[in-house]
């Protein structure tokens, strides 16, 4: 009994201490009233006076909730393009096939191996010549570029897992190549879809340097974007408010997870296994 | 007829499957291969934002070689790297067979301990930079009040201490990215195998260090590729918390680049500096793919 103590408890909390600390320290601040967060008099690992301050002043005497809704609509935008546009080039490789089939799986997934920080840059450019800086909606087609390759394989291992006699069985009742895809595949993928659906949508609600470098008018940002350069003045840091919005930016990501922790899980490990 | 109606069916075949694959080969092909053949070309030039450029051929990199900034990046970029992948593998793996135990609560346990990589990087940053503010950050407050010490810790004024929170960060932030690696590939060694070792009387150790581990040898070099590929082009972090400073000291090339290409103007030198993570990238995009085909 002693052992396991040692072997398991013990390492346990350490990696509960180190991993959940900072939310801990997100959602402590938040609360926390601003004469207690610069007194080195208070003990700093409780709350004596909780307000509500921080996060009131977020929602009304900032952009936050507009930069809520723009992360929200691009996330959601850049998610289902994604998705859907992945699912066509999945099928199209897997079930249908064609030459260079393989070749082409090898190459979309190659983008994934890309960075953003490789390509802001280039990017930029672009986007001044196409008028597209510092519009929202011009993120949902830059977001694909990560989102893309991360679904296709993702896809491309689902569509793999689904019997090819379903889609004989109804080619020789006389359904067509479409009716096939889009009527018998299609619901067929779904939990594939889902997954994949969670995953863009919480890249998407990650990505930081493409907003960064892209939106510049304060209603057109970010949630993160928006609260690292609005909020963040100079040598006053506004700690409550900073603090208050991360914790308010991280629910939508955190219940989309707790819902599918555990496709979240498999999703993961199907995207490295190929 | 049948004939006919045989190489109609060929025909739409051999046209269906590419012309399904064109819509996201048109959105990679338009803001992501041509970028990125674009921005190698940027790096050969002298443009600045809103100037465009000519061919100075590689007048950016000679420039570059002689920065000490540059080459203080290309320092830390490289510690960065190998100091934190190393420490998130250990701490990922040792959490990921933790939690590949029986015990109450397991589930809620693995679900949130994963949660660092969930949330947004840039929300979590932020908690971080708070626990290092050199006046209230509460590791300074405890340790002074337990009379360890008696002044603030400057966590983030003095280079090698803001380093070192950076890599904190970092190993927080990846630690559970192999955790979730790992607890796929020990679930997926059967249970047989480990049984025929206890029968032997094998302790645990040796069973992990003959059986285990040697398992999980191609899904190691994937994951340790792939978290080498982001911390390597990490920026959220380091701008978030450092912006590369103190002085210069804790940019990574991201950072540079962003602050070269996107604040100083100078889009070809910060192009530059973004290309030169490229071969680096290429090798280990190499190395990652060659680990996939060998696994599956």
């Amino acid at each position: 009994m002693r052992s396991r103590v040692a072997s398991m408890w013990l390492p346990l909390l350490f990696f509960v201490v180190f991993l959940l600390f900072p939310f801990y320290w997100m959602v402590l601040t938040a609360v926390r009233p601003n004469e207690e967060l610069v007194s080195t008099a208070v003990n700093p690992f409780v709350v004596h006076h909780p307000t509500l301050a921080h996060i009131q002043y977020l929602l009304n005497g900032t952009s936050f909730p507009r930069w809520f809704w723009n992360t929200m609509g691009i996330a959601t935008g850049a998610s289902v393009l994604s998705v859907a546009t992945s699912w066509l080039a999945a099928y199209g490789i897997v079930r249908v096939g064609f030459p260079g089939a393989a070749a082409a799986g090898l190459a979309i997934y190659l983008g994934y191996l890309v960075p953003p920080a490789i390509l802001f840059i280039p990017l930029a450019d672009i986007l001044l010549r196409l008028g597209w800086f510092d519009r929202p909606a011009a993120l949902v087609p830059v977001y694909t570029t990560f989102l893309i390759p991360f679904c296709t394989w993702l896809l491309m291992g689902y569509l793999k897992s689904i019997p090819r006699e379903i889609e004989e069985a109804a080619m020789v009742d006389g359904a067509g190549r479409l009716r096939v895809m889009l009527g018998i595949v299609l619901p067929l993928s779904g939990p594939g879809l889902i997954s994949a659906f969670i995953f863009s949508f919480t890249l998407s609600w990650n990505e930081y340097l493409y907003a960064l470098v892209f939106m510049s008018a304060p209603e057109h940002k970010t949630v993160p974007v928006g609260l690292a350069t609005e909020l963040v003045r100079g040598d006053i840091y506004q700690w409550g408010p900073l603090m208050a919005g991360a914790v308010l930016g991280c629910i939508p990501v955190v219940v989309l997870y707790f819902l599918f922790v555990d496709r979240y899980v498999q999703g993961m490990s199907g995207a490295l296994k190929g | 007829m049948a004939a006919g109606r045989l190489s109609l069916a060929d025909f739409r075949g051999a046209w269906f499957g590419p012309t399904l694959v064109v819509p996201a080969a048109a959105l990679l092909g338009l803001l992501l291969a041509y970028p990125l053949g674009l921005g190698v070309w940027l790096g050969f030039e002298d443009a600045k934002i809103g100037a465009p450029g000519t061919f100075i051929g590689i007048e950016n990199f000679r420039y570059l070689l002689d920065d000490p900034v540059f080459r203080l990046t290309a320092i830390n970029t490289a510690l960065y790297t190998i100091v934190t992948v190393i420490l998130k593998l250990g701490l990922g793996l040792a959490l990921a067979l933790l939690l590949n135990q029986r015990f109450a609560g397991v589930r809620f346990w693995r679900s949130v301990l994963l949660l660092p990589y969930v949330v947004p990087t840039v929300l979590s940053a932020f908690a971080w930079w708070w626990i290092f503010d050199p006046q209230f950050s509460f590791i300074s407050w405890a340790l002074v009040r337990l009379g360890v010490l008696s002044h603030n810790i400057n966590f983030l004024g003095d280079a090698w201490l803001a380093r070192m929170s950076l890599m904190i960060a970092n190993i927080w932030r990846g630690t559970p990215f192999f955790t979730i690696g790992y607890l796929a590939g020990l679930q997926s060694i059967p249970n047989d195998v480990y049984e025929a070792a206890q029968i032997d009387g094998a302790r645990a150790v040796r069973i992990f260090r003959e059986i285990t581990w040697p398992l999980l040898t191609p899904l190691t070099v994937i994951l340790t590729t792939f978290s080498a590929i982001f911390t390597f082009t990490d920026f959220q972090l380091v701008w978030t918390i450092t912006r590369g400073g103190p002085a210069n000291a804790t940019h990574l090339f991201v950072t540079l680049a962003y602050q070269r290409a996107i604040a100083g103007g100078a889009m070809s030198e910060g192009a530059a500096i973004a290309g030169v993570t490229l071969p680096a990238l290429a090798v280990l995009a190499f190395a990652a793919m060659r680990a996939i085909r060998e696994r599956t």
